[in-house]
């Protein structure tokens, strides 16, 4: 048994090691006083300076978070109502089963294939409208439309374990509708809720297929950025921009671990599968 | 229809509670159908399309698509594509099962930490989980460059020449999917693993299990349910995954993603791309469902 301790330490340490060498990697090189080269020439933060003065970057940012914010808003709502609207009205066999089917299809479909299905149909739609060119309205269209299946899961999930005797007591004390969503409803879903909205927000931030199919020249958020900029070459400033950004997810991670210390979160994972 | 009944204690027709429901329901759903159901649609039509001279769709209906995508050119029969997209299945499952195999021994470890550092080592998991794909995959860049030991290694052994970098090789896609893929199946496992029923263990052990059977009979049933979770959520992404094979593999190890891409960007030729994307959505449905049949047999047993 010793023995079996020992291995799976090691491989349990190896394993982190694998997962975290590549971005210490990208942290060590990011204050390297070098412009070519992976040789130690002194510590230096202009990487990190220069970042603060590149056009490009600080617009590339703004879009990934005006990106984010709105569509994370839009499928919170959507995905909400979804959710009310699936559980608790008493919909025939063979519905349900369709809507489940929906919004299992983001899960089950890889996000090529919805980003290919996208483009097609954007085109379609820009001979009726030029909202449909590509920039970041049909980014914001494409990043909704697999959030909301992901906050309707995950909002489900909490409706399912609330139960509704609470909503039954206030319908039987002659709760309105809004009454009862503003009242009861709502607070009692809103871990689940904001646990939905986070899950959205780093989806959003976390996708580059669709965006990558669905941007416009103007609308270039950081991960477009990235990937654009090291299939050339490979510069320190990127690794700095690089390493920002790992900051920026660290902290988004430990905010969402605060947020929803109660709704167990690894309960969400497995609400997919279901 | 108009008939009275009860629901979550109130009193109302049949109609009315559809009609509200269906208020719930619509927004979401309509959008789905727009943007979600309807392209989805779409895209199987334009598979039976063509590609006109300036790389737009012409409406006639044809296989040709699709005869291409089995091989059949101009110049003969050629089994490329058809490589691919079996490459890119055999990576998709390659990944996920490495992943597997390294998760159950992290998640054990993981589980035997005390509460505190416990929550601290699921963090850690987790943050790669949400970190930016492009900027994990282009991280090798750097562990894999000639200057640095990995790659003196390999020129050491004569695996490669001296001054070269491991990528743009097959290794390094493995390299880059397994380490994208592998919070994607800890931390639904995990989930399991934390509640493992370890009696069920402890009495394997007295019935003198050897730790294979210890596992098989003990501990792969208890965590199958965050393990199928993490196989799917892996295998999936896994199979259209184009960001790893591009950096890292190069034109050397293409797969599937990088195909349909391709088609929608350099050669727009979409109808083409609409094709090779549904090859690559059956192909995925279909090892899903393999894969729950084979899991439905086992339970049985």
């Amino acid at each position: 048994m010793k023995k079996l301790t020992l291995l799976i330490n090691i491989v349990a340490y190896g394993t982190m090691a694998f997962l975290y060498l590549p971005l210490m990697a990208v942290a060590f090189f990011s204050v390297n006083n070098t412009k070519y080269g992976l040789a130690w020439k002194g510590f230096t933060l202009d990487w990190y300076l220069a970042l603060f003065q590149n056009e490009v970057i600080l617009t590339a940012a703004w879009n990934t978070l005006i990106l984010a914010v709105i569509s994370t808003l839009v499928s919170t709502v959507l995905g909400t109502a979804l959710a009310i609207g699936l559980d608790r009205f008493p919909w025939p066999r063979k519905m349900n089963t369709t809507f489940d089917l929906v919004l299992h299809l983001p899960v089950i479909i890889p996000d090529i294939i919805l980003a290919a299905a996208l483009v097609v149909v954007f085109s379609f739609l820009r001979t009726f409208s030029g909202l449909f060119e590509p920039g970041l309205f049909t980014m914001i269209i494409g990043h909704i439309t697999f959030q909301i299946a992901f906050v309707a899961l995950v909002v489900r999930s909490r409706l399912v374990s609330i139960g509704k005797e609470v909503e039954e007591a206030a319908r039987d004390l002659y709760a309105t509708t809004p009454y009862l969503l503003r009242r009861v409803t709502l607070p009692l879903l809103m871990p689940g809720i904001i646990a939905g909205a986070m899950l959205a927000f780093t989806l959003s931030l976390d996708d580059f297929v669709i965006s990558f199919f669905t941007a416009g020249p103007d609308s270039i958020t950081l991960p477009l950025y990235i990937f654009a900029a090291v299939r050339r070459v490979v510069t320190p400033q990127i690794h700095a921009l690089s390493t920002l950004v790992l900051f920026a997810t660290i902290a988004l991670v430990i905010v969402m671990e605060r947020l929803s210390q109660k709704i167990n979160k690894k309960n969400v994972l497995m609400e997919i599968d279901n | 229809m108009n008939k009275l009944m009860i629901w979550y204690g109130e009193l109302l027709t049949q109609k009315n509670l559809i009609k509200r429901g269906a208020l719930f329901l619509t927004p979401g759903m309509l959008w789905l159908m727009i943007f979600l159901i309807l392209p989805g649609l779409i895209l199987v039509l334009v598979s039976f399309a063509g590609r006109g001279s300036y790389g737009e769709l012409v409406w006639e209906f044809s296989l040709e698509n699709y005869s291409r995508l089995m091989g059949f050119g101009v110049f003969g029969w050629t089994p490329d594509y058809i490589v691919i997209l079996l490459r890119s299945a055999w990576v998709a499952i390659v990944t996920t099962g490495i992943s597997v195999l390294l998760s159950y021994p992290l998640c054990f470890f993981i589980a035997g930490k005390p509460k505190r550092t416990r929550f601290l080592w699921l963090t850690l998991v987790i943050i790669p989980f949400w970190t930016n794909m492009v900027i994990r995959t282009y991280s090798w860049f750097l562990i894999l460059a000639p200057e640095l030991p990995l790659a003196k290694l390999a020129a050491w052994l004569k695996i490669i020449s001296p001054g070269m970098a491991l990528y743009p090789s097959a290794f390094a896609v493995y390299l880059g999917m397994v380490s994208m893929f592998l919070p994607f199946v800890a931390l639904p496992l995990f989930s399991s693993v934390e509640r493992l029923d370890w009696t069920l263990v402890e009495a394997a052990q007295d019935l003198y299990a050897s730790n294979f059977r210890i596992f098989m009979h003990a501990i792969l049933p208890q965590t199958l349910p965050g393990l199928s979770v993490g196989v799917i959520l892996t295998f999936v992404p896994a199979m259209g995954m184009f960001v790893v094979p591009d950096l890292l593999g190069g034109a050397k190890y293409m797969l599937v993603g990088n195909l349909i891409q391709q088609q929608f960007g350099a050669s727009r030729d979409w109808a083409f791309g609409a094709a090779i994307s549904m090859g690559l959505m059956i192909l995925t449905l279909f090892s899903l469902y393999l894969y729950r049949k084979k899991i439905n047999n086992t339970e049985l047993i």
